[in-house]
């Protein structure tokens, strides 16, 4: 029997050694390896003018651009990089959204709002890194593992009628870059789940336990977003290091109860509020994979410039003494906890004063003492955000269901006035729109109806469009693509773009369950590519190494107006 | 009918056509054409003007004018018409140039009608002639089918709503009209042209090809040749000069030949247009492809639109050939029952085609209704015709009031719309069948009175 019975021990003995072997080599390349996978979680919270309040949460991770952990991983999610192996994605973003951005209230022209303001529903592009006759292929293959990831119908993306590919509307497009949207899905827990599960920590540790889903889904706006960008290491082209980037926006309405009964006459108390009174839950230390783990409480310009800050004339200096005292004690608030660190903004050519960004470690607080930040407001206060250059509405013109006509309007608001002001010496000052708009099939767009309205008067369309690119649909194989280039002076009051179509009549199964709702045409991207919404705060080690105030300091996105319109159309159905 | 004789002399004809005219450029002065180039009746996939511009635009911006599904006509039109799309002068409505070249399209088409009558009149007479009738049918109150048709179709409110509207069907019309006219007049050139043009204009006038040979082999209507034959025997002396002519092969190879060239030329011409482009392929898939497989399902008077968009998408296929097999189906036996009459065979099948075809407009109609104004006379025991006019009328305005209540106020729904769509279509058949069995009854009425006519001398 003991003669037996050696052999396997022997097997055994040698497997654990392979095992131990493999463990040590793994251990020593982590340790050596200047790279790492990395996680990190942050919130970032911001008081809206009217009395809401914008939780902008930050989940990044990223995965070495190596081959040594094979396929692998400490932290980062095993779904995304065979994602990405699988379908050579270069870049790509999804996001999910309920509500519409309010642009007037919330501005538009921040690093939160540029590039985390959404059209509703699912929104999806990716670059690809294949050869251009592979990318639709690639890109079917890709919407099918999202909608399997995500529990979403972004399968319905797959045909050809439902994306697109813009030429020059997105910048890191070199005809790789396919877009498509989804507006009429409705975006809710099960989404978010899937989303959560990608995090090290779901939901059970750190920042992320915050997200309580009913009080989530009780706001005003929600956006989800989800963006990878993969690196290329060597030349083969293989090993690729991926930042995945997750990002919720969230716009609620803090519980104000209390600041109604007091101030019910007064219109601009803002209420006081407290992470647990947001969320109901309380953030009980950091999640133990992340390698930094903080929440910022931003304010912006505008409500510093309101607050007046005791000491606003040396406010550089004070920045210096992280821990003055006037910064977060002041006579119109007050914050529960006190800040570790207060960041200045660097410059800002546009205003008068400086925003200013309150950190605080999560790392200190643990299931005993929880962290959470309260502000209470003492005196009344209002503020306007920054508003992008030109607010822009879409409308549908026309009635019944014949045809009509798409019109983008775009009205200056007070910062093109400071703009203008600003540039007024040189005579030549031109404003860069760029529009991008698809519409599916069944809104036939006669581009040669296109017309250009600048205050108001009919003008001729080559004298304000610079460039336009229009690729038209086909029936039932491929959407509508307009991107226009508008250059338009700076005095400009306002500007109208209206085009008119006729609207398709559809087989009777291609009309969706509940065809009398109408259907949904994609947002109007409207950016501003001369205006970048960037805002650079002090240099500092630690700031450095926050990807989310990285993301704002080298934030080249431009202001993205989305706008979401439904189109009624009458069924060609006979009532059988 | 002396009054009708007498209205219709030379001096009120003319008096007709400038009326026409004048009531057609008053309506060009409407602002925006009074949205009749929107209306479904007038403007279809094939037809539109919007379209058309729509398609000029693309191609002016480097782009096919095939790219997207918008533009489905032929390139030549793109060219020719195309820059009148644009093209304003100061002051006056926006589409003036086109809308007046409509209005010469519709009035050349309305002269060559008119020559083409009097073409088959002076057959008719000499064939009665030839047959010793003209004095049981009473010559001198015979109408002068030409004018008669030609006014009928300038005035036809079908025919001015379409001008009017900026369709495309009066030069589509015209084109129909000049292979008729030139197979009439023996002038082959013409004819083939007109034939080849309106076949690439719109596929269905390819089927003309028929009558346009029987014409070209025996020459424009007269009764059947059995009758002379007849008749001949009855007199027993056999005059070969009153026999109308056999069938003669020469002119129909010479029209083969010139019709051969003629598309050639077009093509060449096409793929010239096209050469950046996608080439004749594309040209071929998004015109005649577009016309053979519904793929536009907004609504219009006819009938497909319905129907395709309720089948199931497995029988998409089996019922487009149904439809468009319904058409060739008729050829045949039509051809053989009418060979004698070649261009009431012509007027026969541009009736079925303008009821069967995928987008068919209110400027069909105004062709088939002109050309029925050639046989007044023949088609004089016509019955329902009171019947058929009131249905014409009725449906012509309930037809607007259908569409309006579904697609614009949103209380009615697509059958209401499809049910005038359908008396239409009824009203189209009805006037076929009548149309070809009075045509009928006058042969036997000729036939008749030939065999007839020793029996009354004897008793």
């Amino acid at each position: 029997m003991v003669l037996l019975q050696r052999p396997h021990i022997l097997l055994l003995l040698i497997d654990t050694h392979q095992f131990l072997q493999c463990w040590i080599a793994f251990g020593s390349a982590n340790e050596e390896g200047q790279q790492q996978e990395e996680f990190s979680e942050e919130l970032l919270v911001k008081p809206l003018p009217d009395h809401k309040l914008l939780a902008h949460f930050h989940f990044q991770s990223s995965a070495p651009p190596s081959t040594s952990n094979g396929c692998h991983h400490h932290l980062f999610p095993k779904a995304i990089s065979q994602l990405v192996q699988k379908f050579r994605v270069k870049e790509m973003e999804l996001s999910f959204t309920q509500g519409r951005w309010n642009y007037e209230s919330w501005g538009g022209f921040d690093p939160i709002s540029s590039s985390n303001a959404k059209p509703p529903g699912v929104e999806l592009w990716a670059v690809f890194d294949v050869p251009q006759h592979h990318i639709d292929a690639s890109w079917k293959n890709l919407t099918h593992t999202l909608s399997g990831l995500f529990c979403a119908s972004i399968n319905f993306l797959e045909s050809t009628a439902t994306y697109s590919t813009p030429e020059w509307s997105f910048p890191p497009a070199s005809g790789n870059v396919r877009y498509g949207t989804f507006p009429c899905e409705a975006v809710c827990t099960e989404n978010l789940t899937p989303w959560l599960r990608l995090l090290p920590c779901r939901d059970k540790a750190g920042i992320a336990l915050l997200l309580d889903r009913p009080s989530l889904y009780r706001g005003f706006y929600h956006s989800q977003r989800l963006h990878l960008t993969s690196t290329e290491s060597s030349s083969e082209g293989i090993d690729s290091g991926i930042i995945l980037e997750q990002t919720l926006t969230v716009v609620l309405q803090p519980n104000s109860e209390r600041a109604i009964e007091v101030h019910a006459s007064e219109k601009h108390v803002q209420p006081s509020w407290s992470l647990s009174s947001i969320f109901g839950k309380q953030v009980s230390g950091r999640c133990v994979l992340a390698k930094s783990s903080s929440v910022y409480l931003l304010l912006d310009w505008g409500l510093v410039a309101e607050l007046k800050f005791p000491n606003k004339e040396n406010g550089k200096s004070a920045a210096n003494g992280l821990t003055s005292e006037n910064f977060w004690s002041n006579p119109s608030f007050e914050l529960s906890v006190n800040p570790d660190r207060i960041f200045l903004e660097e410059s800002s050519s546009h205003s008068k004063s400086l925003s200013i960004l309150y950190m605080f470690q999560v790392e200190k607080y643990s299931e005993s003492e929880p962290f959470d930040i309260g502000l209470m407001w003492k005196v009344p206060v209002a503020w306007l955000c920054q508003q992008t250059p030109l607010h822009a509405s879409r409308f549908f013109m026309g009635s019944g269901n014949e045809r009509g006509a798409i019109a983008i309007s775009l009205k200056s608001t007070q910062f093109t006035e400071g703009f203008m002001s600003a540039n007024s010496k040189d005579g030549s000052c031109e404003l860069r729109v760029d529009v991008f708009q698809v519409v599916p099939w069944y809104v036939k767009v006669y581009f040669h109806s296109l017309r250009v309205f600048v205050d108001q008067q009919p003008r001729a369309v080559s004298d304000f469009i610079e460039k336009i690119h229009v690729s038209p649909s086909k029936d039932k194989m491929s959407p509508g693509v307009m991107e226009v280039v508008l250059k338009l002076p700076c005095r400009v009051n306002t500007a109208a773009l209206t085009i008119e179509f006729d609207k398709g009549f559809l087989r009777i199964d291609e009309y969706p369950p509940d065809a009398n709702q109408g259907f949904d045409i994609p947002s109007a991207i409207i950016s501003f590519p001369n205006f970048h919404a960037s805002m650079v705060f002090l240099e500092d080690d630690s700031l450095n190494r926050s990807p989310l105030l990285s993301k704002f300091q080298h934030n080249q996105m431009h202001s993205v107006c989305t706008i979401l319109w439904i189109i009624a159309q009458c069924a060609a159905k006979a009532c059988c | 009918m002396e009054k009708v004789k007498k209205k219709i002399g030379s001096f009120s004809f003319w008096n007709w056509v400038t009326a026409s005219i004048i009531f057609r450029l008053i309506l060009i002065y409407f602002p925006k054409n009074l949205n009749l180039s929107s209306r479904p009746e007038v403007s279809t996939p094939l037809t539109s003007f919007r379209r058309l511009a729509e398609g000029y635009w693309l191609k002016q911006s480097f782009m096919s004018p095939y790219a997207g599904s918008m533009y489905h006509g032929s390139p030549l039109l793109l060219s020719l018409l195309g820059p009148l799309t644009i093209n304003r002068i100061e002051g006056q409505p926006n589409h003036l140039l086109y809308s007046l070249v409509s209005v010469i399209a519709d009035v050349v088409s309305a002269m060559l009608i008119r020559a083409t009558g009097q073409n088959l009149r002076l057959a008719y007479l000499r064939s009665l002639e030839s047959l010793d009738l003209v004095k049981q049918i009473e010559v001198s109150e015979f109408l002068f089918s030409g004018d008669i048709a030609a006014l009928i179709y300038l005035c036809n409110p079908f025919t001015i709503v379409a001008c009017v509207g900026l369709s495309t069907s009066p030069i589509e019309n015209m084109a129909v009209i000049l292979c008729l006219y030139g197979a009439c007049s023996r002038l082959i050139p013409l004819a083939a042209f007109g034939w080849v043009i309106a076949t690439h204009l719109s596929l269905y006038p390819a089927i003309l090809i028929i009558p346009v040979i029987f014409l070209l082999g025996c020459g424009p209507d007269s009764p059947p040749r059995k009758l002379f034959l007849q008749r001949h025997q009855q007199k027993e002396v056999l005059n070969q000069s009153k026999l109308p002519p056999r069938f003669s092969w020469g002119p129909v190879i010479h029209f083969a030949f010139w019709a051969f060239l003629w598309s050639v030329y077009v093509l060449v011409l096409c793929g010239i247009s096209l050469k950046q482009f996608g080439g004749l392929w594309e040209m071929f898939k998004s015109t005649y492809g577009f016309i053979l497989t519904v793929e536009d399902l907004s609504p219009n008077i006819g009938v497909l639109w319905y129907f395709f968009a309720e089948v199931f998408e497995f029988f998409r296929n089996f019922f487009l050939i149904v439809f468009h097999v319904n058409i060739l189906f008729m050829i045949l036996p039509l051809a053989i029952r009418l060979r004698h009459r070649p261009c009431y065979l012509a007027f026969v099948y541009v009736a079925i085609c303008s009821m069967l075809k995928s987008y068919p407009s209110v400027g069909d109609s105004a062709l088939y209704l002109g050309l029925l104004g050639w046989f007044v006379n023949e088609l004089a025991d016509m019955q329902f015709s009171l019947f058929l006019f009131c249905g014409y009328v009725g449906v012509s305005l309930l037809s607007p009031v259908m569409h309006n209540l579904w697609i614009w106020r949103g209380t009615g729904n697509a059958n209401f719309y499809f049910a005038t769509a359908m008396v239409y279509a009824c009203l189209q058949i009805v006037l076929v069948v009548e149309g070809v069995s009075a045509m009928l009854n006058h042969d036997r009425k000729l036939r008749n009175l030939i065999t007839g006519k020793p029996q009354d001398a004897k008793s």
